[in-house]
């Protein structure tokens, strides 16, 4: 491990003033960054200042706002406050941003899966035109992987559809890193080595301290703290749209920077007590064939899946659901009912009224001779209205007039409304204002005491802290299993961490 | 040495035609002379031109089911406007080659279905072919009609014709930056956009090619039939979805082959005279058509299932 | 504000407005004199694409890349397997329905299982089987044209109270569609699978059963127009329904669906086919030819779904 001299440390735990004055010739300035999403501040006034011959690493827990300063500094989002300066000049947009030389792998792979290695490198570099091009894509492509990962066994003929997961990471870190004319000034690494093996996450970690002792930066972002510990000048890191912690990567071990993710004092307000299990399982799921927890949740429980985002958690949902419902015939009795994450896209339907985006998931009670009985229906309506508080003048209105929170409510009713004895959620609570949470928090609890069972995947840890029992899900798999006082922000944050190298 | 997927997708419509092919010179060796070639082959030239033409369409997932009366409009054209006075035969197509250009802006900068458009479009082709030529007749322009009858000596011409439109596709579609552009438009167009490419240019582009093989495929049935009508075609928006699919191409993901293309026609083509070399009656050619779709496209099924399995172990 | 509210929300309204124009235009031209049986012969051709046009609007229902292309194979198919096992016999026409009934449900039933089981898009599924059909119904057909029975062509070609019959067995098909959509379970499904099949999946709606009953339903539809357009027109012709391809989807488009899926409705099939019928015998009650006829209803699809575009925008 090495540390460049004058390095800009700052020992500050609040950011908001700076301290030390700039040594080395800034990159990428954002400060005072606000960006709001309805009601959810994304971010709120936070700074992030990257100079040039330094790796900085990006820590914090889901909805800290890791991905959404991304996003401002590569410009696809553009803050609705602060500046933001490349180089010192303000400029925007994601053109101004790779003309700047920042460039970014993203955690979602962002190639061309039916093209070529090279074929893909010719898409993001622009200067490999005219004739040959494709021996001077070859070409760099190839010197730039065998750069970063020497042995490496990538044909950059063979189509990217081709590439095993691993080798499509590599190949878009390596053209990301590449380039003639135009090389890279600043390198944003998003969860780099989610699906990398050790040797090669090394690799990758090695190259990124030759790349800086060259004179040019990256941000790393990582679940593996060990990679940020051991590759990283400063780790900055953020809760809730702010930076709360600044300091040079000595300053940090795994420990302190765990505790610094996390709050350090919260009172307990929701915890239940656990409650003693009846009967068998009402759900079950088999450890993952690695290793692992196996998955077992009982009647009346509250279960909750937590870990970071994309770990598996939805995942685990599908398959309990997917198991638990047929595809061909309607089921006469329900068993299980899902309440969705992400309203726009698989929640709610769009061109209904807010009665229909209710009531479709229990239509067979509402209905006789497959006919659908309107004031049945109707009933259902204004008695879920009345109890879950629906903010509107009418049922039958679209369900896009209502706020995101109320959309929410209402994907909660459809779920609640039907006979079903297990509900699973799926981060349902994202971006719904606090005042619908508490409502919501309240009816689980009521509904739970009567003998439903809810599986519960969160990003936050305040719903966590309502479940019973809670697994802690990491690359796929459950790794850990809290229960009562066990279920903190601190083993939460432990266990969906991982303090070594990557599986 | 492990194959690619892209050769793959290539090899069973490569194996079908030849099985086929054999199986019609097994029946009637006759069939494996220059004359005998060029009967079998030589009405597929129109179609793998039509079918490249909706192979460039659907390499940017959009679907042309105007194929069929445009290719029509452009044998009217060439059989009447284009034989007396040339220019004005050319200004036309120049303007067609700008609708499709044109449509195909449309299509994204107001994200319609392209589906219903060239459906529109294809009433509005139909509608220019019945007004140009409202009954069968015209001439096709001489020179046309010498290419498309010349003899070449030792190979047919239907035979170097799809070889090289095979080839000159192949280099634009799968060689050249365009191609390269072009299929990562329909393979991922968000990263081509966040690389700085103007993707409705790629669009336009696109569709500007597309057109202009049509008219390709106009002008060489003309030269074939020497007259035209305004339904001389029809049948080429269903061929033509058909051939691409036959040749490997997939509805989405940029993911295309104009080899392939040029075969799926050629097999197309074939089956038909399979059939009647097979004695039985030519009212089970379409059908045969579809039934060769459709084991081709269980074969693909299979194989990809097969690939995946191994990818996994 | 209520006004514009209550045509954004019954997009139909407009193909009737623009029917009664065209109609009084046509009418008007001739004197009025031919204003009856204008209207007859609108309501009887309408009718065939009314039929046709239901059932492909239940597939295009649920959503993007779902498409019947085996409607018009479909009809000839019935029509001419009707016909000739009905053999000009009185006593036959039941039979022959219930067979033509069983020909689309054993068509649609093919083109699910090539989706499902293929794993392809509906339009390449339904177009394989199409080019199986018209093989069949050629082979079946073998250029014999079979006359209908004499009751069924009289009750295809006459009315009751001035309206053909025809359009009576297309009105009482609508009201079963409109029933079946706005008021079962089964219509519900389908326009929530429309809307998002991932949601509706994860709403407990079989998506695969319900998937299945439309095609089947659609294809069901096609042959029963190809029965009675055979019944109709004096026999089946191997190109009868050639037409109804483009036809079947253009009045579904022009009728105010939402081509990317989850909405419908049955008025906008009627008015967009009276409208398709009545600008056809304007344009040619004015003097102009097939070609002009052919490319304004190209322009009118186009400027539909230019002004409908809008609604993909939205999500």
């Amino acid at each position: 491990m090495s540390f460049l001299p004058g390095t800009p440390l700052r020992q500050n735990n609040d950011s908001d003033r700076m301290t030390e004055p700039l040594k080395r010739e800034e990159v990428v300035a954002a400060r005072a960054i606000k960006v709001t999403f309805g009601a959810v501040k994304a971010l709120d006034g936070a700074d992030l200042v990257i100079h040039a011959g330094e790796c900085v690493g990006l820590v914090g827990h889901n909805g800290a706002g890791k991905s959404t300063i991304v996003n401002v500094i590569n410009g696809a989002l553009s803050p609705h406050e602060g500046t933001l300066t490349y180089g010192g000049h303000p400029v925007h947009g994601i053109s101004a941003a790779r003309a700047n030389g920042v460039r970014c792998v993203f955690q979602e792979l962002s190639l061309c899966p039916n093209l070529t290695v090279n074929e893909n490198a010719r898409i993001m570099h622009a200067e490999l035109n005219g004739w040959n091009w494709r021996s001077r894509a070859a070409s760099l492509v190839r010197s730039q992987l065998q750069k970063i990962f020497p042995g490496h066994a990538i044909d950059c003929d063979s189509t990217v559809d081709d590439l095993s997961i691993a080798e499509r990471q590599m190949v878009e870190i390596a053209i990301s890193f590449a380039g003639r004319n135009q090389r890279p000034k600043l390198v944003i690494l998003d969860e780099p080595t989610s699906s990398l093996d050790a040797g090669l996450a090394a690799q990758l970690m090695a190259y990124i301290r030759t790349f800086i002792n060259e004179g040019g930066s990256v941000l790393l972002i990582s679940h593996i703290l060990g990679e940020i510990l051991s590759t990283c000048d400063r780790i900055v890191v953020m809760k809730d749209g702010r930076v709360v912690a600044d300091r040079a990567a000595k300053a940090f071990d795994t420990r302190s920077l765990v505790e610094a993710m996390g709050n350090v004092v919260r009172e307990q307000e929701f915890s239940r007590k656990a409650t003693a299990r009846t009967g068998a399982p009402v759900l079950s799921m088999p450890p993952h064939p690695r290793h692992g927890i196996a998955f077992e949740a009982y009647r009346g429980e509250i279960v909750g899946l937590a870990g970071l985002g994309g770990h598996g958690q939805t995942d685990a949902l599908l398959d309990l659901y997917l198991e638990h419902n047929s595809n061909w015939w309607p089921s006469r009795k329900r068993e299980i009912a899902f309440v969705a994450g992400d309203r726009s896209l698989n929640g709610t339907f769009p061109l209904w009224s807010i009665l229909k985006n209710l009531s479709i998931a229990s239509l067979g009670q509402l209905s006789s001779k497959k006919m659908i009985s309107d004031s049945r229906e109707a009933t259902l309506g204004s008695g879920w209205k009345r109890r879950i508080e629906i903010r509107t003048p009418d049922m039958r209105n679209r369900i896009l007039s209502l706020s995101g929170g109320n959309q929410q409510k209402v994907l909660f009713a459809r779920a609640l409304a039907t006979t079903a004895s297990t509900v699973l959620m799926d981060d349902p609570m994202r971006g719904v204002d606090i005042g619908t949470k508490q409502e919501v928090y309240e009816i689980l609890r009521t509904e739970a005491a009567n003998g439903r069972t809810f599986i519960w995947y969160s990003t936050e840890m305040d719903e966590i802290r309502l479940c019973d029992r809670v697994y802690v899900f990491r690359e796929g798999m459950i790794v850990a299993e809290l229960v009562g006082d066990g279920i903190s922000e601190t083993n939460v944050l432990a266990a969906s961490f991982s303090d070594g190298e990557a599986a | 040495m492990k194959l690619s997927s892209g050769t793959i997708r290539l090899i069973i419509p490569a194996a079908s035609l030849a099985l086929l092919l054999a199986a019609v010179f097994y029946m009637q060796p006759r069939a494996m002379s220059y004359t005998g070639l060029n009967l079998l082959f030589n009405l597929a030239i129109p179609i793998a031109l039509a079918t490249i033409a909706q192979m460039l369409i659907m390499s940017i997932n959009d679907l042309d089911l105007s194929m069929g009366t445009f290719v029509s409009f452009c044998a009217c054209v060439a059989a009447t406007v284009l034989q007396t006075s040339p220019l004005l035969g050319a200004l036309i197509f120049i303007g067609a080659i700008a609708v499709y250009a044109g449509m195909g802006m449309l299509i994204h900068v107001r994200d319609l279905p392209s589906i219903v458009v060239t459906l529109g479009m294809s009433f509005v082709w139909g509608g220019l072919a019945v007004l140009l030529l409202p009954s069968p007749g015209g001439t096709a322009p001489t020179w046309a009609r010498a290419i498309m009858t010349a003899k070449p000596p030792l190979v047919p011409m239907a035979i170097i014709a799809s070889i090289l439109i095979a080839a000159v596709t192949h280099y634009i579609v799968m060689r050249s930056s365009f191609g390269v552009l072009m299929r990562g438009t329909g393979g991922n167009d968000r990263s081509v956009e966040r690389a700085g490419w103007s993707v409705i240019g790629i669009r336009a582009a696109t569709y500007a090619l597309a057109g202009l093989f049509a008219i390709f495929a106009g002008i060489a049935l003309v030269g074939l039939t020497t007259s035209a009508d305004a339904n001389i075609a029809l049948r080429y928006t269903l061929l033509s979805i058909a051939g691409v699919i036959l040749g490997g191409g997939e509805f989405v993901g940029g993911k295309v082959s104009p080899i392939g293309a040029v075969i799926g026609a050629l097999t197309l083509t074939l089956a038909g005279s399979f059939l009647s070399f097979m004695r039985i009656s030519p009212d089970w050619q379409i059908g045969a058509q579809g039934a060769i779709l459709i084991v081709v496209l269980a074969l693909r099924l299979a194989l990809n299932r097969l690939e995946k399995r191994e990818k996994h172990q | 504000m209520t006004l514009q509210k209550f045509l954004t929300e019954k997009p139909w309204i407009w193909s009737f407005v623009a029917s009664i124009i065209v109609w009084i235009t046509t009418v008007l031209f001739t004197g009025g004199a031919s204003s009856l049986g204008l209207s007859q012969a609108a309501l009887t051709f309408a009718a065939f694409s009314v039929i046709v046009g239901i059932g492909q609007m239940f597939v295009i229902t649920l959503g993007p890349g779902n498409i019947d292309l085996s409607v018009p194979a479909t009809m000839t198919l019935s029509g001419t397997l009707a016909l000739k096992l009905m053999d000009v016999q009185d006593g036959m026409i039941l039979f022959g329905l219930f067979a033509s009934i069983g020909i689309g449900l054993i068509i649609g039933l093919g083109n699910y299982i090539l989706i499902k089981l293929l794993r392809i898009p509906p339009i390449i599924a339904t177009l394989s089987m199409s080019f199986i059909v018209q093989s069949v119904a050629i082979w079946s057909n073998r250029g014999l044209r079979i006359k209908p029975p004499e009751t069924l062509a009289g009750f295809a070609t006459s009315g009751l109270f001035g309206i053909p019959n025809i359009a009576l067995v297309a009105l009482v098909l609508s009201v079963i569609a409109w029933v079946l959509l706005e008021k079962s379970i089964y219509g519900r499904w389908i326009s929530a699978i429309g809307q998002s099949r991932f949601a509706a999946r994860m709403a407990g709606i079989p998506v695969d059963g319900a998937r299945l009953v439309t095609y089947m339903l659609c294809a069901v539809l096609a042959s029963v127009c190809g029965y009675l357009l055979a019944s109709f027109s004096g026999g089946a012709a191997l190109n009868m329904g050639s037409e109804y391809l483009l036809m079947s989807i253009a009045v579904v488009v022009v009728g105010g669906t939402a081509v990317a899926g989850g909405n419908s409705n049955i008025p906008g099939i009627w008015g967009a086919s009276l409208f398709m019928f009545l600008v056809v015998s304007m344009l040619n009650t004015y003097g102009f030819g097939a070609g002009f006829r052919l490319i304004l209803t190209g322009f009118i699809i186009i400027a539909v779904i230019l002004l409908a575009g809008g609604h993909k925008s939205h999500r």
